[in-house]
């Protein structure tokens, strides 16, 4: 055998890694998804959630009634084919109404739990990151608010600002961030002492890049599991003031008042209160079960 | 000791920025308390901002208030003349602490079992049972449950009475609709409080000493298991003080919830702000006792430690 130079020949320098992994590891969030979807009924509250955004948005324009206008002579209708849910005192037809009440309470449970988020991430995720006397003194205040019973508060600033949609939001997401706020912090300040930080930082990583690839990702699991819950909270929270009288104003309905509504006429038409009752407890109970399918699947630790 | 001056003294600052932020909220309100009558005249006006001294500089209406709240008294009602918000709490309040006490028997009474069955029968058909029936406990509104238990048990069937507070039958409706929530609550934090102390491994030891099922459950276990519903006491009171408004505002209960609801429909401010006060009193106090309570109990809680979690 006879090896002449030509035999050889010169093969470029590796631009990629020798070997791209066959096989491709699962991340975070897919085997997260993947425990989720294992929980029957964190889907089915998902599935529902979903369908009753769809029909708040879309349900309104093809029920053929304005959820304002009146129609004495059909009032307190029983359900039938031309108004599946009845009518309430004033004629007006109940679905048109709870289909209408969903996007109020649906948005003031999204709008109360982003203010409550943006607060309460801001707080805490400043108060974890500076640490020392400024963590101190901010989770000091934390705790002096903390002793307060909020739902007064809640009632008592509906009172200062009037009812209204907007006050609602202000209201709710004003006072409720604090336990977002105790959360993140608790988070940042975790991660922030583990190894992976250190070693990031030793590589030569800014502060700007450690917050933002591994302080916040690292705490998203928590911050959407509190969100997630924060929202029937706030649907709970006000359902509760329009049944005091401090919900949104005539002829707007939420399901709190839809529900308070037929409290009064429960006597002699219970249809209607039947109606709001069942739209407030089914998706109470599938942000509920969502919630917790997210605190399984999102953080393994925390699982009960 | 030390513990307890540092309590009390952040219990002390905790109700005067409660105090100083309802009288600054409640002064916020756009106009006086008087301005939703029918046009009084302008003299009639004046002469009643005389009275509650409503024309004072803030500081001094502020300063006022707060010698008032020290020597206990909460200032009169706007809407009730001769009638204080002292007055309004002594009589109301009783009722309103019956109920609230039978609602928080009935929540440990029933929540307590009903967490412990949940978590001896792990994932079996009575722990599915009781998680089902608590999660609906937590999704459902408290005056809905409350229309609920009046629909069905005094319209329907007729068994109890569907209003007022007029012996021990008229307790029994208003007490459960309370207490849905708090029981639910209790019921999720027993079951996974006692999971959680099953699996250790003491619990073994005890086993493998041919202990009786019975005597681990309520010797062993409990102790420990229970530690977080201890806590979740102070929120439990605050849940059935709240809940307290509606569900009195329903049967027609004549309690100080009731009283707080239509203060509110009033817009009567100064029993709106001496409620709160008293409320928030009531709470914050309650709160140190159940934090004592709790490091009495947990051996391993320092009672001189700070807060930090």
């Amino acid at each position: 055998m006879h090896i002449t130079p030509s035999a050889f020949h010169r093969t470029p320098f590796p631009q990629e890694p020798l070997s791209t992994a066959s096989a491709t590891g699962t991340s975070y969030w897919q085997d997260a998804w993947r425990r989720l979807q294992n929980n029957k009924l964190a889907i089915a509250g998902l599935i529902f959630i979903l369908l009753i955004t769809l029909a708040a948005i879309a349900g309104p324009h093809f029920s053929g009634y304005s959820y304002a206008d009146q129609n004495l002579p059909e009032a307190n209708q029983p359900p039938s084919s031309m108004h599946w849910f009845g009518t309430d005192n004033l004629g007006r037809d109940l679905m048109t109404r709870v289909l209408y009440g969903a996007r109020i309470s649906l948005s003031i449970g999204i709008a109360a739990s982003l203010i409550n988020l943006t607060v309460g991430v801001l707080y805490g995720g400043i108060a974890g990151y500076a640490g020392g006397r400024i963590d101190n003194i901010m989770m000091r205040i934390v705790d002096i608010l903390y002793g307060i019973p909020l739902l007064l508060y809640v009632i008592l600033l509906m009172v200062v600002l009037g009812p209204g949609l907007l006050n609602i939001f202000l209201a709710l997401g004003l006072v409720y961030w604090l336990g977002m706020a105790r959360i993140v912090r608790g988070q940042i300040l975790t991660i922030k002492k583990q190894e992976y930080v250190l070693a990031a930082r030793l590589t030569g990583a800014s502060s700007a890049r450690i917050l933002l690839r591994h302080l916040i990702p690292n705490s998203i699991g928590p911050i959407l599991i509190t969100t997630t819950l924060a929202i029937p909270e706030a649907i709970f929270t006000e359902a509760f003031l329009s049944f005091i009288g401090l919900g949104v104003s005539a002829p707007m309905a939420s399901w709190g008042v839809l529900a308070s509504e037929g409290v009064v006429s429960l006597r002699s038409y219970p249809f209607q209160l039947l109606y709001p009752a069942l739209a407030i407890s089914i998706t109470m109970l599938s942000f509920n079960f969502l919630g917790d399918g997210l605190r399984d699947s999102l953080d393994p630790r925390m699982r009960k | 000791m030390h513990f307890l001056i540092h309590r009390l003294a952040s219990m002390f600052l905790v109700l005067f920025v409660i105090i100083t932020a309802t009288f600054l909220l409640m002064h916020a309100i756009p106009g006086g308390p008087f301005t939703t009558e029918k046009n009084l005249p302008e003299a009639i006006q004046k002469n009643m901002e005389e009275r509650y001294h409503l024309n004072d500089p803030l500081w001094k209406q502020y300063a006022d208030y707060l010698a008032h709240v020290a020597s206990g008294d909460l200032g009169p009602s706007f809407k009730y003349e001769n009638r204080s918000v002292n007055d309004l709490i002594r009589e109301s309040f009783p009722v309103s602490a019956e109920l609230g006490v039978i609602a928080i028997f009935w929540a440990i009474c029933l929540g307590i079992p009903a967490g412990i069955i949940a978590a001896v029968y792990h994932n079996r058909w009575p722990d599915y049972i009781a998680m089902f029936l608590t999660t609906i406990g937590i999704s459902v509104p408290g005056f809905i449950l409350a229309a609920l238990l009046i629909f069905v048990f005094a319209l329907q069937l007729g068994w109890l009475p569907a209003a007022l507070w007029e012996g021990p039958s008229s307790t029994v409706l208003p007490a459960l609709a309370l207490t849905g929530l708090p029981t639910a609550f209790i019921a999720r934090l027993t079951r996974s409080g006692m999971l959680e102390v099953l699996n250790q491994d003491y619990i073994r030891t005890v086993r493998a000493k041919g202990l009786s099922q019975y005597t681990i459950l309520t010797r062993h276990a409990l102790k420990n298991a229970l530690i977080p519903v201890v806590t979740y006491l102070g929120p439990l009171i605050a849940g059935i003080l709240t809940g307290s408004f509606v569900i009195e505002t329903i049967f027609a209960i004549p309690g100080l919830g009731r009283h707080f609801v239509t203060s509110i429909y009033n817009r009567d401010y100064t029993v709106i702000l001496g409620i709160t006060i008293f409320y928030s009193a009531l709470l914050v106090t309650l709160n140190l006792l159940v934090d004592i309570v709790y490091a009495l109990l947990d051996p391993r809680i320092k009672l001189n430690e700070g807060k930090d979690d």
